[in-house]
């Protein structure tokens, strides 16, 4: 049984220019495995953030529904946190006061010692001694996402929730952070979800890579398998045959193939393709 | 840096020359009868100087109910604020609370907000005094009506726009009620309820005075009132300025406060 069942879900959203509302996905159905790496790719607006909420509880889907260890998830919960694009740490909290308001959650019956102990552990990880007592407004984007993923970490979720985590962290410290994202999971050994537009970032962690069509209307496409061996380091895994294969494959697909398929999959079900509207 | 301290310097002069051309005006309008003789045209700054002097030397005597010292005054209206003000504050954050988590609410509550918040404090007075019978707590109520509503529209607006992001993970977490109320919903909305607290502290300390002035026996107001009865002008000036720098004290201490909880994203 697989640990996480996304079930045939679809979004509508209300039409901002008009009556009904416009579908963002629809039937997206998928599996992810106990430790598993999955990450979905696609263009701005083809819902993959939608889905990720909708994963972590924060919204609803309008067709279908997630399955987690069996059981069909209400709303947010603790076995399942997010790593937010924009950080959302809480910025009257230091670093430290906000990876603990998630440790106490995660562990409401631990002592105020163990609680200490597990937020000094994970601050140590991400390479933030020094920094406990500050605020996030005095760190930058990288640190601030070091904060963000010790967070989430130190709350041993069984499924952590990846949204584009380093899409607002300039280039060279991306690599730094991702390859420390790599290091940690490969000690957690977590189940992760992530979306990304990054198609290097989706390689170079994922074990499998969702491709999701255009919005509106997308449809998940494909999953690809990334068959490099692990541990990875983005200065290996550059000169291997299946890396260049895999990232021509994807680019192929993000630049032609993900329009081709929204505006095949529209003309079958006889709409137009920019224009997807359900009225009630 | 020079230009900032040249502008200060600059601000210190001009507050000077007012200053000064303040107690000019003052002391021409008094003319040469004016030091403290009753009836004589009103005492100049002098005369008052030499009044406050006076008062401040012994603010804490107690010669029976016509007679106590300034700082006694001073204290009965303080407490008497600070009693209406405080539960006005707590009672005023909790409904801002509840009005700005919804929005349904906070429309439905605005007409009659609306209508209540330009009504003068001092006009509940007659029902307060009808239904305590008590002068001393109905003008700790005409406090609280006087503090209520900027508290209350800052904090709801303070909690409506929360970013939803501090919400979201406040859900992730699956924080309880109150740990979701003090660690995130205050915490957030605090810089915008501190401005309300500003604004109420001072329409409080305005209230009070012409409640204590109708309620009598006790407080700044009362003193205010009964100087005028004694045609004890210097007293009414020193009382009015005394009054002035109060309210910038308070002020103050909750701008200290406000800087507290500030924080930027």
């Amino acid at each position: 049984m697989p640990l996480l069942e996304i079930d045939h879900i679809t979004k509508f959203f209300p039409n901002t220019d008009g009556a009904g509302e416009v579908c963002v996905f629809r039937d997206v159905a998928f599996k992810v495995e106990q430790g598993e790496f999955l990450t979905m790719v696609g263009h701005s607006g083809c819902g993959k953030s939608t889905v990720l909420n909708i994963i972590a509880g924060l919204e609803t889907a309008s067709l279908g529904g997630v399955v987690l260890e069996g059981r069909e998830i209400a709303g947010p919960g603790m076995d399942r946190m997010v790593v937010f694009q924009n950080f959302s740490l809480m910025p009257w909290m230091t670093v430290s006061q906000n990876v603990r308001l998630a440790v106490r959650s995660a562990y409401p019956s631990w002592s105020g010692a163990q609680v200490d102990d597990c937020v000094t552990r994970y601050i140590d990880m991400v390479g933030l001694n020094g920094a406990e007592k500050k605020r996030p407004a005095a760190l930058s984007g990288g640190m601030k996402q070091r904060v963000g993923l010790a967070r989430a970490f130190a709350t041993e979720p069984k499924v952590l929730l990846l949204d584009e985590p380093f899409a607002q962290i300039d280039a060279l410290t991306r690599g730094v952070i991702q390859e420390e994202l790599v290091r940690m999971w490969t000690a957690s050994r977590n189940t992760v979800f992530m979306v990304t537009h990054d198609v290097d970032e989706a390689i170079l962690l994922s074990d499998r890579i969702a491709l999701m069509t255009n919005g509106p209307d997308a449809r998940l496409a494909e999953i690809v398998e990334v068959k490099l061996p692990r541990p990875r380091s983005r200065a290996d895994i550059i000169d291997e045959p299946e890396y260049a294969r895999l990232r021509s494959h994807i680019i192929h697909f993000l630049v032609e193939r993900s329009r081709h398929l929204q505006e095949q999959a529209a003309a079958e079900s006889g709409l137009p393709g920019r224009n997807l509207v359900r009225t009630h | 840096m020079t230009a900032a301290r040249r502008e200060r310097l600059r601000a210190t002069v001009y507050s000077l020359v007012l200053l000064a051309l303040f107690l000019g005006l003052w002391q021409t309008l008094a003319g040469a009868g004016g030091k403290g003789g009753k009836g004589a045209g009103i005492p100049g700054p002098v005369a008052v100087a030499e009044t406050a002097w006076h008062m401040l030397a012994d603010p804490f005597y107690d010669r029976g109910p016509n007679d106590k010292g300034f700082g006694i005054q001073l204290g009965y209206s303080l407490m008497r604020m600070m009693g209406g003000y405080l539960a006005a504050s707590v009672v005023a954050i909790m409904v801002g609370v509840a009005l700005g988590s919804s929005p349904a609410l906070l429309k439905a509550a605005n007409p009659f907000i609306q209508i209540l918040k330009p009504v003068s404090p001092l006009a509940w007075m007659p029902l307060f005094l009808y239904t305590l019978k008590n002068a001393g707590q109905a003008a700790v109520l005409v406090i609280f009506v006087s503090s209520l509503w900027p508290t209350m529209a800052n904090t709801a607006f303070g909690v409506a726009t929360i970013k939803k992001d501090y919400l979201n993970v406040s859900r992730l977490l699956q924080l309880s009620w109150p740990r979701r109320f003090f660690l995130v919903i205050l915490p957030a909305a605090a810089p915008a309820i501190l401005a309300g607290l500003r604004i109420s502290i001072g329409s409080a300390w305005v209230a009070i005075v012409a409640a204590e002035m109708l309620i009598g026996g006790t407080g700044v107001g009362y003193f205010v009132w009964n100087e005028w009865n004694n045609l004890a002008l210097n007293s009414v000036l020193f009382a009015i300025l005394a009054i002035g720098v109060v309210g910038v004290v308070l002020d103050f201490g909750l701008g200290r406060v406000a800087k507290l909880v500030a924080y930027t994203e």
